[in-house]
């Protein structure tokens, strides 16, 4: 079993001075899962998600991701993992040719490849017509869906997508979740954070920090059953006190 | 009439953020305008609050007119925009304090508006804001927003990107508010929150498709709408995709929302077909209709 685990977790805590940002969590997640990462504001998931990529230091516990040591091999980790979020995607004032060119570049595509995947993700997404335009100029829900894609480039065995549908139309929304569907059907993991509830019944399995701890870790069925509820949205609320 | 907008456009260069917009809100009324990022609702809101003029069209608040009493405008509405305005590097005291002096009001003389909502952030007054929490920040940017007792609040998205637990009590605080007797225009792109509206506007791409009460709409709506589910979603949302007759597939939650082109469709139809591509624990229902899945049908033609 343990090497369908791509994500292993195991006593990691981050302190800041004396405010514990996260509390001892541990947690597994299998090849191709879509993993829901839920808490409130401030309930310490960003903290949580920066150590998970390698880009902030645990003050204790460890994890891999990958099959790399989070703290040892953050070099590693980021080359084999994908990341989006809803706040740093791509460059505006690059065109949707260049992007892609440049995101492939930092992932250390060749030339040859970077161009062969530009062709097969612009035909993907239909955006031939735009291809050479500005990004800033595109609607949010096909920067998106580009982020996504752009994300992937470098075929990632897992990508993490931080509020990747905020604000995003319902429909493009929908739209979004079936690219993710389609990817973890390809065997990609998918690590997700979301404040839209009924995303969290899409995931195969749903994780809801309070105050830096896991409190919850099931298949969103499983939770609606344990707090007697017929809603994710009712087990947030159940479980999610405000800690402010 | 709180608020009067007639035919209101808006271009920025050949983008068109809002076209021939109409709407009242009443006095005392809680309203909300219901749309995703770029359907025109910021524009909406500084077109209001006098900080952009329209290209075509009117529009009064508190019986002013936006372009012609700008000044008396500015002095009798609150506005909260979508991002964080406040000042960085003052305490949260010297924030309320220095919003109440440019208003020539006091704190002492309108403490009572806000403390339900003070309160919780009080044992932080000597914070500085840029320190806050997101929670704090935005209960404190109410504050600010209320402390000259405008007659009009604006709330941009005040929800966008804050949790269920918060968004709840951010809600009840909005409900206390209108009960003082002050008009609220308010926007989300959280579908959900529309129904804690008194009337809603569904808003995409510059356009409103729908004014009424959240009831209304959904009772006005005359499609039958089947939730479905089986074991494996995925699969069975391809399947339903394929469906001949199908109006509109939607996943909704641990359902997919299904809509036939036929009024007189069976559901039986449905189930055999499912059975025939192997689905197992099948279910298939008439479910109550959302503003959700108004606002996709509405819409649906500009996607």
């Amino acid at each position: 079993m343990e090497h369908n685990k791509i994500i292993s977790v195991s006593n990691l805590t981050k302190t800041f001075g004396d405010f514990t940002a996260v509390n001892n969590i541990s947690f597994e997640v299998a090849k191709g899962e879509i993993f829901g990462f839920l808490g409130a504001n401030g309930a310490g998931k960003t903290t949580a998600i920066k150590m998970l990529i390698g880009i902030s230091k645990p003050s204790s516990g460890e994890a891999t991701v990958a099959g790399f040591d989070i703290a040892k091999q953050s070099e590693m980790v980021k080359k084999n993992i994908g990341y989006m979020s809803q706040k740093f995607s791509l460059y505006d004032d690059l065109t949707i040719k260049e992007n892609i060119r440049f995101f492939g570049g930092i992932y250390g595509l060749s030339r040859k490849e970077i161009k062969e995947k530009t062709a097969i993700l612009i035909a993907e997404l239909e955006l031939e017509e735009v291809a050479n335009q500005l990004v800033g100029a595109l609607p949010l829900g096909w920067k998106q869906k580009l982020s996504f894609s752009v994300a992937l480039l470098h075929e990632p065995k897992i990508i993490f997508l931080d509020e990747p549908t905020g604000g995003v139309d319902p429909i493009t929304r929908r739209q979004f979740w079936e690219m993710i569907y389609a990817q973890a059907h390809k065997g990609t993991t998918i690590f997700v954070t979301t404040h839209y509830m009924d995303e969290a019944e899409y995931c195969d399995r749903v994780s809801i920090m309070v105050e830096g701890k896991i409190e919850a870790l099931d298949s969103p069925k499983n939770l609606k059953k344990q707090f007697k509820v017929d809603s994710m949205n009712e087990v947030f609320l159940k479980l999610a006190r405000n800690i402010e | 009439m709180s608020i009067s907008v007639q035919n209101l456009s808006k271009s920025y260069k050949d983008f068109k953020a809002i076209e021939a917009i109409s709407f009242d809100v009443n006095k005392g009324e809680l309203f909300g305008l219901i749309g995703p990022d770029g359907a025109g609702k910021t524009t909406i809101f500084r077109i209001l609050t006098t900080l952009l003029l329209p290209n075509e069209g009117v529009a009064s608040v508190a019986g002013f007119d936006v372009v012609n009493d700008y000044k008396s405008i500015r002095n009798s509405v609150g506005y909260m925009p979508g991002k964080f305005s406040l000042y960085q590097d003052l305490t949260v005291e010297e924030n309320l304090q220095f919003f109440a002096t440019m208003f020539g009001a006091t704190i002492e003389e309108n403490y009572d508006l806000i403390r339900d909502i003070y309160i919780q952030i009080e044992p932080f007054k000597k914070r500085r804001a840029g320190a806050l929490s997101g929670g704090m920040k935005q209960k404190l940017a109410l504050c600010c927003a209320l402390i000259h007792k405008p007659k009009v609040l604006f709330l941009d998205e005040p929800t966008t990107g804050v949790d269920p637990v918060s968004r709840k009590e951010f809600w009840e605080m909005l409900k206390r508010l209108q009960q003082k007797g002050i008009t609220i225009l308010v926007s989300t792109p959280y579908m959900d929150e529309a129904s804690l509206c008194d009337r809603i506007a569904l808003i995409q791409k510059g356009k409103i498709f729908e004014i009424d009460s959240p009831k209304n709409i959904i009772s006005k709506y005359s499609k039958t709408i089947y939730a479905v589910s089986a074991q494996n979603t995925h699969q069975l949302l391809e399947d339903l995709k394929a469906f001949p007759s199908q109006y509109s597939v939607f996943a909704f939650g641990e359902f997919i929302h299904y809509i036939d082109q036929n009024n007189d469709f069976k559901s039986t139809h449905l189930q055999q077909y499912l059975e025939s591509k192997r689905h197992t624990e099948i279910t298939i229902q008439i479910t109550t209709p959302t503003i959700e899945d108004v606002f996709m049908d509405v819409t649906s033609l500009e996607n």
